[in-house]
Formats: structure tokens, C-alpha cells, sequence
């Protein structure tokens, strides 16, 4: 195998350690805004057609190609068209954007540009969770460093384009990264999720055409500009090309961003940050945040792409890489999870609003050791009624968490009818050494 | 009695002016309400529904959807410890068992003094830094058990404590009011990344920070 540390890609996070990398003056030290003059000297048309011959695909879990979905804005529709930015960054185990946004907003702030420019937005909202002070200062200095420079405005950089931009801070609510929820949120409502169709292609933001992207999406098309589409497509797979953040955390050595082509294994990715910590051994992983179905040691090899990860019956989701090693507690961690579907369903559906409840009360159970012989059945059966029965994925994620534990724990969750979880696997010993004092 | 004046209303409308149309900024505005009231008074939703011309009712539905919504008086420092299962695993659970003892109180709860209060917070996206504490939304990372009752004690009298990854913490109300879109003009404060989010790219430059990193060694199945 060749020495991992060759496949390491720093693209997005490649000045992160500027120490003036936030500012305006240490973006453009290292070419920043290059891109957005580039792209405003063509036509919309061709930096969609860039985008899509690219083959970016949606960085924020679904994979959708974000070029084809730029491509479903109506070109006959008499309302505005608007560009969202989620940067609602919340599905556990996901943290990539927040570092991005907090190190090099221009770099969001830039896509932002080049993204409105393609669809025909003159008006852009990066909608960002409100419970990340530093990065919303972040950002909205950058923004206005943006405007003062003619960046942002009534005459982009001296083309007569106009672009206003509005960083939108949230309010606390996993689903609003759910885009229609999302939608419903930035219009000043409770945050829930919308029958599609009509699509936010179509009717979004103020029933009028809205495109709505990930940051880390959103960010990647100032490469794509300046590099251009084969050297975009020489990187990764074929049908998933182009870099990408991978986020390592939990019982490995060196947690953190390791950024790199798609298509890189788990086991690569544990050797450049040093392994599972010592002592210890691999028992379970998420690819991409809590909602993925977990994987195990023997999928250490499984290319960490888009088709890879479905052929292995999960999905790539964030490449968010949270690692737990044999002292951890499959039935824990699963009530856990559970217990934050719960608590994050909106409420609008009743298998998503009332399955979740249930599930909580038998995963206790068996996290207690008090679970009874049907109990297995039960979820499995809960699960079934949830997942695909409500308007949007939250359900999915909740179902995919359960079923994929007992498909690969069921003893673990036997054993929850007789014996307590933190019996079996005494919390303590998950715990990092430092936790102890 | 409501903190609120003719100046919160003013700020309203600033608020308002942001988009096209009005009731989007019905969520920065709850924000700015907290940071004059300290949580979503009364006088606060009246206040909103009135700039909006939407019903109070209206505005309640929205503000209870919310947890960074608070429906009494928080504590000067607004204290999360993450208990979303990946911090919890490693060691967010014994964080928050330890702080919650040492102050006395539960999730959605203040001291005594008015200076803490403590809620269990869902993932908040720094998961390479766990286990992870928020202090009025700004991040206290890598924490342990002593370290966060450090913390709060620092809090509690006054001292200055300064984020891992961000600027120096300011009061509930003060943060409250950045959230809404009013400047501190403090981005400049706190480096441009910590270490997690750097290990990648000082790998891919050629800085092997571990003698064992990327040189072949076998991962333990």
C-alpha cells in the first residue's frame, strides 16, 4: 500500500494555519477572489455547465449533483431567484464546515459569488446554527469585508452584477438542516419540513426559485473554477469525483480534518491519524454523522466514496468518521442517538414524532438490562413503520441508526434483557484517560 | 420589568430591512430580544408581533420550536456540556455528572448567584475536539471533568476566561446580541484554527507531528 500521507489533498483547508487565514487581506494573499473575476467574466450558463461537466456532488450527505441542481431553476419564472447556503452544520459527528467557516470564510464567501452568479440570484442567505458565536463573527466580518471591497453589492467587482448577502443566524433545531425545514425557518417559522414536489428549485424561498447548497458544496467551487473541470475530475472516482473533507473523531489517536480525493479508505485514513487510540481496537463506525448506518472492522477497506459506501449498505453522508473502539456500548450509543431523533423530531409526522418516543423507551430498557424477550422485534418493527413513512430523512437517519446496530450488535442488545449496558461494557473505560481526574 | 426601548425597536426594524420579506427576521429578532431581556419575555413577543404585524400567538409558536429560546433568565454564562453520544462516550456524560453536582443544578437550571447555568447540549459540531463545553456559544474544547468545574468556578467570579478556538467569553446578553447581527467587532480575537483542524494539512506539508503516522503501520482490526 502506498504511504497514505501521499493521498492527502489540502484544498479547502490548505491555509487554515494563515494566521490571518479569516481575513481579507490573508485570503487574497494566496489568490482568493481570483476565481470570482474569472467567473463573472463568462456567461452564467458556462459555470453551471463547469459545475456540472465537473461532477460536483452535494457535500452536505445526499450526493445530489450540484450542477444539475443549479440546472433546475426555471428560466421563465417572474419571482426572484435566490442562493442558500446550510450552514446549519448539526447531524452528530459532523464538523467540517464549522472549521471551514471559522478559518477561511472568504472561501464560502467567494462561492457564494460564483453560485449566484450561475443561477441569477442577486440576493444570497448563508443560514448558519446560532450556537457558534465565533464563526458567525467570522462570517459576517468577512461579509463586510466582501462589500467594502466591491466583492458584494450594487456592482460586483465592476460588472454591474448585484449581489446582497445575509448571514442568518438559526436558533437551535437539527432539522432546520433539513432544506425545506430550513426554508420554513429563514421565512420566520418553527422550522418543518415541506411536501415536495413542488422542489425549491421551482417554488423555495418565498415560493420563488431557490437553490440550496452545503458550505463545503458552496466552497469547492472556487477550485473548480480556478483548477478547472479535469483537474477536478482527475481526482477521485469517476463517479465521485473531486476532494473533500474527512472528519476523524473519537477513539482515535490524532481526531481532526484530514482532506483528501474521494475514494480513500477508513484504513488509510486511521494511519495518518495514528490509529485506533492505543491500547485498543476498531468495533464500530458512522461514514457520514449518526444518520448513516454504522460499519465495522471488516469494511476498513471500502472506498470512502459515494457507490462505495452504498455497495456496503450505508452512505457516505458527511464523512463525518466518528471511531469507537471495543469499550463502547453498541446499546448506549444507539439510545443515545435515538434519544437525540427524539428530541430534534419536529413533530409534524406521527411514525417520526411518536416511533422515536417508543424506541427511547425500549432502547432504556435494554440499556438497562431490563429489556423483555420482544423487545428486539419491537424496534425492528418500530423502524419499519418509521423510515420512509414521513416527509423527510430525519425518520430514515433514526432507522437506519437502529437497524444497522442490531444488524451487527443483535447479541449486544439480547444481552440487554438481563444484564445493564454499563455492566457489560463499564462507561469509564470508553472514556478518554484524561477524563478521569 | 421589560429592559426593552424605543432604541430595541429601531434595531428591529434594522433587522427587518435585511430582506424581502419582513417575518424572516422574526428569528434575529428573538435573539435581540434575549440580549436586552436575558430570555423570550412577554413584553419581547408583543414587541415582535407588533414591528411584524403578526399575532403574539404566532410569535410564541415560534419561539417555543427553538432551544437556544430561553423561557426564563439564563445565567450570565450560559454553560453546554455536549451529551450528544460521541462526546458523551468520551467523557461529556462524566463532565456533566461532575459540574452538574459541583453547582447544584440540572439541565435548563441557574445557580443560585444568577452566574451559571447549565444545559445538556446536542452536537455542536467539534466532535475532533471532544468532549466538548460551549460557554455562551463559544467553544471550550477538549474539557475534562476538573477542567470544566475550573471553568465555572473562573465564571462564576469574574475572571477572564478566554475560548479555546475563539475570543474572549462575553455575558449571555452580549453574545445574544452578535447572534442577532449587531457587531462586537471582535472576529479578529482566537486563532484561525485549532489543532484537529490542521492535523491533515500539516501531514500532507511534510510535518509528521507522530513518528508513527502514515508510515505503513497495520490498523488493528
Amino acid at each position: 500500500m502506498s504511504n497514505p500521507v501521499t493521498q492527502l489533498l489540502p484544498v479547502l483547508s490548505a491555509h487554515w494555519d494563515d494566521s490571518d487565514a479569516f481575513t481579507l487581506a490573508g485570503y487574497e494573499r494566496v489568490g482568493g477572489y481570483q476565481a470570482a473575476r474569472a467567473a463573472l467574466a463568462q456567461e452564467p450558463s458556462e459555470i453551471i455547465d463547469l459545475v456540472r461537466d465537473a461532477g460536483l456532488r452535494g457535500r452536505g450527505g445526499a450526493g445530489f449533483p450540484t450542477g444539475l441542481k443549479w440546472g433546475f431553476i426555471p428560466k421563465d419564472n417572474p419571482n426572484p431567484t435566490y442562493l442558500v447556503v446550510n450552514a446549519d452544520e448539526s447531524e452528530p459527528g459532523t464538523c467540517k464546515d464549522i472549521p471551514l467557516m471559522m478559518a477561511t470564510p472568504h472561501t464560502l464567501v467567494e462561492g457564494v459569488i460564483i453560485s449566484s452568479y450561475a443561477i441569477g440570484a442577486n440576493k444570497a442567505f448563508i443560514y448558519v446554527r446560532g450556537e457558534v458565536l465565533h464563526v458567525i463573527r467570522r462570517l459576517r466580518a468577512a461579509v463586510a469585508e466582501a462589500y467594502e471591497a466591491g466583492y458584494l453589492g450594487s456592482d460586483v467587482l465592476g460588472t454591474g452584477y448585484e449581489l446582497d448577502v445575509v448571514v442568518h443566524a438559526g436558533a437551535g433545531a437539527y432539522i432546520c438542516g433539513e432544506e425545506t425545514a430550513l426554508l420554513d425557518s429563514l421565512e420566520g417559522r418553527r422550522g418543518q419540513p415541506r411536501l415536495r414536489p413542488p422542489f425549491p428549485a421551482v417554488a423555495g424561498l418565498y415560493s420563488s426559485p431557490t437553490v440550496i447548497n452545503n458550505v463545503e458544496s458552496i466552497a469547492s467551487v472556487p477550485a473548480i473554477v480556478r483548477y478547472g473541470r479535469d483537474w477536478f475530475r482527475s481526482l477521485g472516482t469517476e463517479k465521485s469525483p473531486g476532494f473533500t473533507l474527512y472528519s476523524l473523531s473519537g477513539h482515535v489517536t490524532r481526531p481532526g480534518q484530514y482532506e483528501a480525493p474521494l475514494g480513500i479508505t477508513l484504513r488509510e485514513l486511521l494511519e495518518l491519524a495514528g490509529g485506533v487510540r492505543a491500547g485498543h481496537e476498531l468495533k464500530f463506525w458512522t461514514p457520514g454523522g449518526s444518520s448513516t448506518p454504522i460499519l465495522t472492522a471488516e469494511h476498513l477497506d471500502v472506498p470512502l466514496d459515494y457507490e462505495g459506501m452504498a455497495g456496503v449498505g450505508s452512505m457516505l453522508g458527511t464523512k463525518a468518521l466518528q471511531i469507537f473502539d471495543e469499550t463502547t456500548s453498541v446499546v448506549r450509543t444507539t439510545l443515545r442517538w435515538v434519544e437525540f431523533y427524539k428530541h430534534e423530531s419536529c413533530g409534524k409526522c406521527t411514525p417520526c414524532r411518536e416511533g422515536n418516543w417508543w424506541l427511547v423507551q425500549i432502547l432504556r430498557r435494554l440499556e438497562a438490562g431490563t429489556g423483555s424477550p420482544d423487545d428486539i422485534d419491537t424496534l425492528l418493527d418500530l423502524c419499519d413503520n418509521i423510515a420512509g413513512r414521513s416527509f423527510c430523512a430525519l425518520a430514515d437517519g433514526t432507522s437506519a441508526c437502529v437497524t444497522s446496530a442490531v444488524k451487527h450488535f443483535r447479541s449486544e442488545f439480547e444481552a440487554g434483557m438481563h444484564t445493564p449496558a454499563a455492566e457489560q461494557f463499564p462507561y469509564e473505560r470508553s472514556a478518554l484517560e484524561a477524563v478521569a481526574v | 420589568m421589560s429592559e426593552l426601548t424605543e432604541q430595541t425597536r429601531l434595531e428591529m426594524r434594522e433587522l427587518i430591512a435585511q430582506y424581502p420579506q419582513s417575518r424572516s427576521a422574526l428569528l434575529p429578532m428573538l435573539h435581540l430580544v434575549q440580549s436586552y431581556e436575558g430570555y423570550v419575555t412577554p413584553a419581547g413577543i408583543e414587541m415582535c408581533a407588533e414591528e411584524l404585524g403578526i399575532t403574539a400567538a404566532e410569535v410564541t409558536a415560534v419561539a417555543t420550536f427553538y432551544t437556544m429560546y430561553k423561557r426564563h433568565p439564563m445565567g450570565t454564562y450560559h454553560v453546554g456540556v455536549c451529551t450528544n453520544t460521541l462526546c458523551a462516550v468520551m467523557g461529556g456524560d462524566a463532565i456533566w455528572s461532575r459540574v452538574s453536582e459541583h453547582l447544584g443544578i440540572g439541565h435548563d437550571e441557574v445557580s443560585e448567584d444568577g452566574a451559571i447555568s447549565l444545559e445538556r447540549v446536542e452536537c455542536n459540531a467539534a466532535c475532533d475536539y471532544a468532549p466538548v463545553v460551549m460557554v455562551n456559544w463559544e467553544f471550550m474544547d477538549n474539557q475534562t471533568p476538573s477542567s470544566t468545574v475550573a471553568l465555572v468556578d473562573a465564571l462564576a467570579a469574574g475572571d477572564d476566561v478566554q475560548s479555546t478556538r475563539g475570543a474572549r467569553i462575553c455575558t449571555f446578553k452580549q453574545a445574544e446580541r452578535v447572534i442577532a447581527g449587531f457587531s462586537d467587532g471582535r472576529a479578529d480575537e482566537g486563532p484561525a484554527a485549532g489543532t484537529p483542524s490542521l492535523r491533515g494539512l500539516r501531514l500532507a506539508r511534510g510535518h509528521d507531528d507522530d513518528a508513527t503516522a502514515g508510515t505503513g503501520k497495520e490498523v488493528s482490526q
